[in-house]
């Protein structure tokens, strides 16, 4: 589904709004992020869209927010996310999907946002590091229980594991030790700390248990 | 044990709540205004030399800001004493090559807007390159009419940091080769290093016991999750570089020589780093291409390393293929220990781990008599350097499964094998003379607790039932590492808002010493913790000069800084205690951010306060003199923070007679399957001698993460190369294997036995990198302890993957025993 929407030249851009002039308007608004002088290339500049590209600007929902971004055909969500987005929390670790550094939610399921690309996520909830705190800044249970536990050591793997955790218990609310690992297995924790991550989530799982009930 | 109220207390590290927001910045999330990215062009070829290169197409595009070749790198030059521990050599690599000496190896860069434009320009970017002799096995190197690596010669001379810049040519003769398609090393071929204490023949002669078995451990790609990234750019005439790497302060010189600038022209920024494990040690050459090609074009530069790239630039451990003679007593006390290793340091440098294999030998099992012979050999496989205990894995890999082998022929207990031999606090060890004392050692207490722990006498009764196909193998080891070092500086700052800024120069890696050792100093002044800032991650920052973060340098040298500063701060505020309130300084104490008069007269002075009178002495307390013995960094670091409150500064001058060393002991049970070869590790026990206990969660994670990285050593990891191309074939993490969450047992156990060092103010040791030596000699022997119930030998290859078991279940024999990256 979402590959035949990416490939299908049909689907609508934004009409009468030329990109730069979209892009300025999305400066003035300030809806962007303090990024964006770098991300837009300029096209005179740039290679430019090649005949029959698609390269265009889409809303994406993420963090609950609504984003206007200019995304090209071929670009990944984890690209989208860092370098246009200003979300740098979610790491790209291996650029293939082999790692999990790079995790945040698609509808609550968590996916590599390196192999993802971009136009395939429109119309659908992205959630990443960044969107889990509250707006009191008062920490998510899973983030809360890896502080509680010191889980991991250099933390460049932390943001992909928090988002699998989150995901995880979405749809197990409930696992054993032995569950969890397995609802971890897509994530790499390169310092190898897995026994105290596996201590952490499951305190996670159990405030995650806590917070609904309260 | 003293009565500590930081030390050996768990807490949340001040970073934490960085990381687990996403807000931590890494070097490859950094942004400016107008910055470009680059991308490089990799070597297709394992050696060749670069004729010509025309880049006119790809400069004509548009976006492409600019290219940068070999002819634009600075020259390599001899850097100032003190500010780099390697030695630099003719051999030594820079970022960019005219000569591959590998496959990936980067030969140019180009700078574009964005990453799809910078890699559309590489694709058009013609060169012309000559193919050279390669060679992947450093056995085919050492064949009569064998390729040579270099061209100057196929092996390196000399042990490493003394002489190794010359290359020369080695070969064996035909006869030797004999032995080498008989499965094992020739014993009588020629070596480039020898050195001996005590004598070997003689030991081996009294042994009731001689094993002599030839071994073949693999070399292990690092896979750092975070790639090597850097980000620059250059205002006012400093260059401002972002990079990730293990140590801070001492990386600043290295990359003012890799750019071509005086260190004080560097600005370098490393707040967060996602693992080194050694690769990162002092930064490395490639932060030099978006340095320059920021230079070049006058704009910000971001070289972000794929993972592609990060395979082949970002450091392997070297393999090995080793022959060792091992001599036993009837009680299991070793009486020498003769090893022949041929190490493959890749094509740049001698890299040592052959000899340091030998030399913790030499301090886990104390043989009366040892020899090391070795060669290293030049190969056309990437560059291979430090990782997480160099040398260690692959000693435990070859030594351990033969005293497990000389335990079972002599009717002894495992841990009682290893007891007998362990070092005490009054044991020396070496390869060389003179030898090391150490200046502690409680193996035995670790391996009593340990057996203690994993209830091994029970164990080991459960696990000789044999029911059905499945098999059950329990074993032991024990690691050895070097766990600190001296001589380093420390910097604190009390502000007039009352606060201890304790600054750090060594990395924020994930090792944490950086917050745990700065605890140090705040326990000896009795400050509250919450009243405490680190101070980290920016040679701007103004920070002291440090150890190495590697080598599990940081906890025992920089517990050792923080505590002279301590004192040194603690002198100077009982100083202006005694000034403002009358008495001697050592009528003065402090705690809880006041310094107060011991005999309870209701005089105190605020840390806010002495801050404020500090300023306004000058001199000694607010930074305006410095003591001499201080490095020249450290000085310049105080001199920016003069007059902004009460300075302590201090070099640690506490005197250590020997070395450092860190052990731990391991235990692991698997179970194997007779009928598939499939083994699983089921349970897993290590126990460290560590000193004095800093942070025992974080302890804890240090012990099991490094056990697992050497679960990895023995069960999964590897690198293959295609032998007619020299090409790598396992380029992808899946292929390369580290461990996974599933790959380690559920739930794994982990204890200190938490004496102090004697010889160091606060007992404290390094313990990085003894648990990956325990971890993987612990699951080797109990893969052989398994195989053991059916009468099979133990394993002489690693990894132990399942045609490997398989084959021990068969024949016993692997028929590519000797063949590297196979």
């Amino acid at each position: 589904m979402a590959d035949r929407e990416l490939a299908d030249p049909m689907v609508p851009s934004p009409s009468g709004v030329s990109r730069r002039n979209f892009i300025k308007g999305v400066i003035a608004a300030g809806a962007a992020a303090s990024s964006v002088s770098y991300l837009f290339r300029e096209t005179a500049l740039g290679q430019g869209s090649l005949p029959g590209s698609v390269e265009r600007l889409v809303t994406l929902n993420v963090n609950g927010q609504l984003r206007r971004v200019d995304v090209m055909k071929q670009e990944t969500l984890a690209t989208t996310l860092r370098y246009k987005l200003g979300l740098t929390g979610t790491k790209v670790g291996c650029d293939r999907g082999e790692c999990g550094a790079c995790t945040v939610l698609i509808d609550d399921v968590p996916r590599s946002s390196c192999s993802i690309l971009t136009h395939s996520v429109r119309g659908r909830k992205v959630v990443t590091i960044e969107g889990l705190a509250g707006a009191n800044g008062r920490l998510h249970p899973v983030q809360q229980a890896v502080v509680d536990e010191q889980g991991f050591q250099c933390a460049f793997c932390m943001s992909g594991f928090i988002m699998s955790t989150v995901g995880f218990l979405k749809a197990n609310p409930n696992p054993t030790r032995a569950e969890m690992a397995h609802g971890l297995s897509g994530n790499f924790c390169r310092c190898a700390d897995y026994n105290k991550i596996l201590n952490a989530m499951m305190r996670a799982a159990e405030y995650s248990r806590k917070a609904r009930k309260a | 044990m003293a009565d500590y109220k930081l030390i050996g207390h768990d807490y949340t590290t001040p970073e934490m709540l960085a990381k687990v927001t996403g807000q931590a910045k890494f070097s490859e999330d950094i942004r400016a205004d107008g910055m470009l990215f680059c991308k490089l062009l990799l070597s297709p070829m394992p050696h060749a030399r670069v004729l010509k290169i025309d880049a006119s197409e790809a400069l004509a595009m548009n976006g492409v800001a600019a290219i940068l070749t070999p002819d634009d790198l600075p020259e390599v030059t001899v850097p100032p004493a003190g500010l780099t521990p390697f030695a630099l050599t003719g051999w030594t690599e820079r970022a960019l090559t005219k000569e591959p000496l590998y496959e990936g190896e980067p030969i140019l860069a180009v700078a574009a807007v964005d990453e799809v434009t910078a890699a559309e320009a590489i694709e058009k970017i013609k060169v012309d390159l000559e193919p050279l002799p390669f060679v992947i096995d450093p056995l085919d190197a050492l064949r009569p009419d064998g390729p040579n690596g270099r061209t100057q010669g196929n092996v390196f001379v000399g042990h490493v940091g003394i002489d190794s810049k010359d290359i020369q040519a080695l070969k064996w003769t035909a006869k030797d080769f004999g032995e080498v398609a008989a499965g094992r090393l020739p014993w009588d071929a020629k070596a480039t290093v020898e050195t001996s204490v005590g004598d070997v023949e003689a030991g081996l002669k009294q042994a009731d016991l001689v094993l002599d078995e030839t071994f073949f451990i693999q070399s292990t790609a690092h896979q750092v999750l975070e790639p090597r990234s850097t980000f620059a750019y250059w205002q006012n005439g400093k260059l401002y570089l972002y990079g990730s790497t293990q140590s801070m302060i001492r990386s600043v010189g290295p990359i003012a020589r890799w750019v071509g600038i005086e260190p004080s022209q560097l600005v370098y920024i490393s707040e967060y780093s996602g693992g080194g494990f050694g690769s990162k040690i002092n930064s490395y050459p490639y932060v030099a291409i978006p340095a320059l090609l920021s230079k070049k074009t006058n704009r910000p530069v971001m070289l972000r390393i794929s993972r592609e790239a990060e395979n082949y630039i970002g450091r392997m451990r070297p393999g090995f293929q080793a022959r060792i003679k091992m001599g036993f007593r009837k009680d299991g006390r070793v009486t020498a220990i003769d090893s022949f290793i041929i190490e493959d340091p890749g094509p740049y440098e001698l890299t040592g781990q052959a000899e340091q294999a030998a030399q913790v030998a030499s301090n886990s099992y104390q043989p009366l008599a040892t020899r090391f012979r070795g060669i290293y050999v030049a190969t056309n496989t990437p560059p291979k350097g430090a990782q997480r205990a160099p040398g260690l894995p692959q000693s435990v890999s070859m030594f351990e499964p033969l005293i497990s082998k000389a335990a079972r022929k002599l009717g002894l207990d495992q841990v009682e094998i290893r007891k007998i031999n362990a070092p005490s606090s009054d044991s020396k060890f070496g390869v060389r003379e003179p030898l090391q004392n150490l200046t502690s050692a409680y193996v035995r207490e670790a391996l009593d607790r340990g057996a203690e722990l994993f209830k091994w006498q029970e164990r080991k009764q459960r696990v000789s039932q044999r029911s059905g196909p499945k098999v059950r193998g329990i074993g032991v080891s024990v690691g050895s590492f070097t766990a600190g070092s001296v001589g380093y500086d420390g910097l604190l700052l009390v502000k007039p808002d009352g606060k201890l800024y304790i600054h750090q120069g060594i990395g924020n890696f994930g090792a944490l010493a950086v917050m745990d050792t700065a605890r140090v100093a705040a326990e000896f002044l009795g400050m509250p913790w919450k009243q405490c800032e680190v101070v980290w991650g920016s040679s701007g920052k103004h920070v002291p000069w440090s150890s190495n973060s590697g080598g599990s340098q940081t906890a025992h040298a920089h517990s050792r800084a923080n505590y002279a500063t301590a004192l040194d701060l603690k002198r100077k505020l009982q100083e202006i205690a005694a000034q403002q309130m009358g008495g001697s300084p050592e009528a003065y104490e402090v705690d809880n951010g006041y310094v107060y008069r011991k005999d309870n007269t209701g005089s105190s002075l605020a840390f806010a306060k002495a801050a404020e009178l500090a300023i306004k002495l000058g001199g000694k307390y607010d930074g305006h003199e410095v003591p001499q013995q201080v490095n020249a960094l450290t000085k310049a670091s105080v001199a920016a923070l003069a007059g902004q409150g009460l300075i302590g500064v201090a070099k640690d001058e506490f005197p250590r007679k020997g070395a450092t060393q860190g052990f731990v002991a391991g235990f692991a049970e698997v179970e194997l399957d007779l009928e598939t070869g499939v083994y699983r590790i089921v349970d897993y026990t290590a126990v460290a001698d560590a000193g004095t206990v800093l942070h025992p969660r974080n302890l804890g994670g240090q012990i099991l993460g490094g056990s697992v990285e050497g679960f990895g050593h023995i069960t999964t990891r590897n690198m293959i190369y295609e032998r007619q191309s020299g090409r790598l074939v396992s380029r992808r993490m899946y292929q390369i294997r580290p461990p996974s969450i599933l790959d380690v047992p559920l739930e794994m156990n982990w204890d200190a036995v938490n004496i102090p060092d004697p010889q160091t103010p606060v007992g404290i040791k390094g313990v990085g990198e003894p648990p990956v030596g325990a971890a993987a000699g612990a699951v080797l022997c109990a893969i052989s302890d398994a195989l053991s119930r059916v009468d099979k030998d133990i394993i002489y290859r690693t990894p132990v993957r399942l045609d490997r078991v398989l084959a021990a279940l068969g024949s016993g024999k692997i028929h590519d025993l000797l063949a590297a990256y196979a």
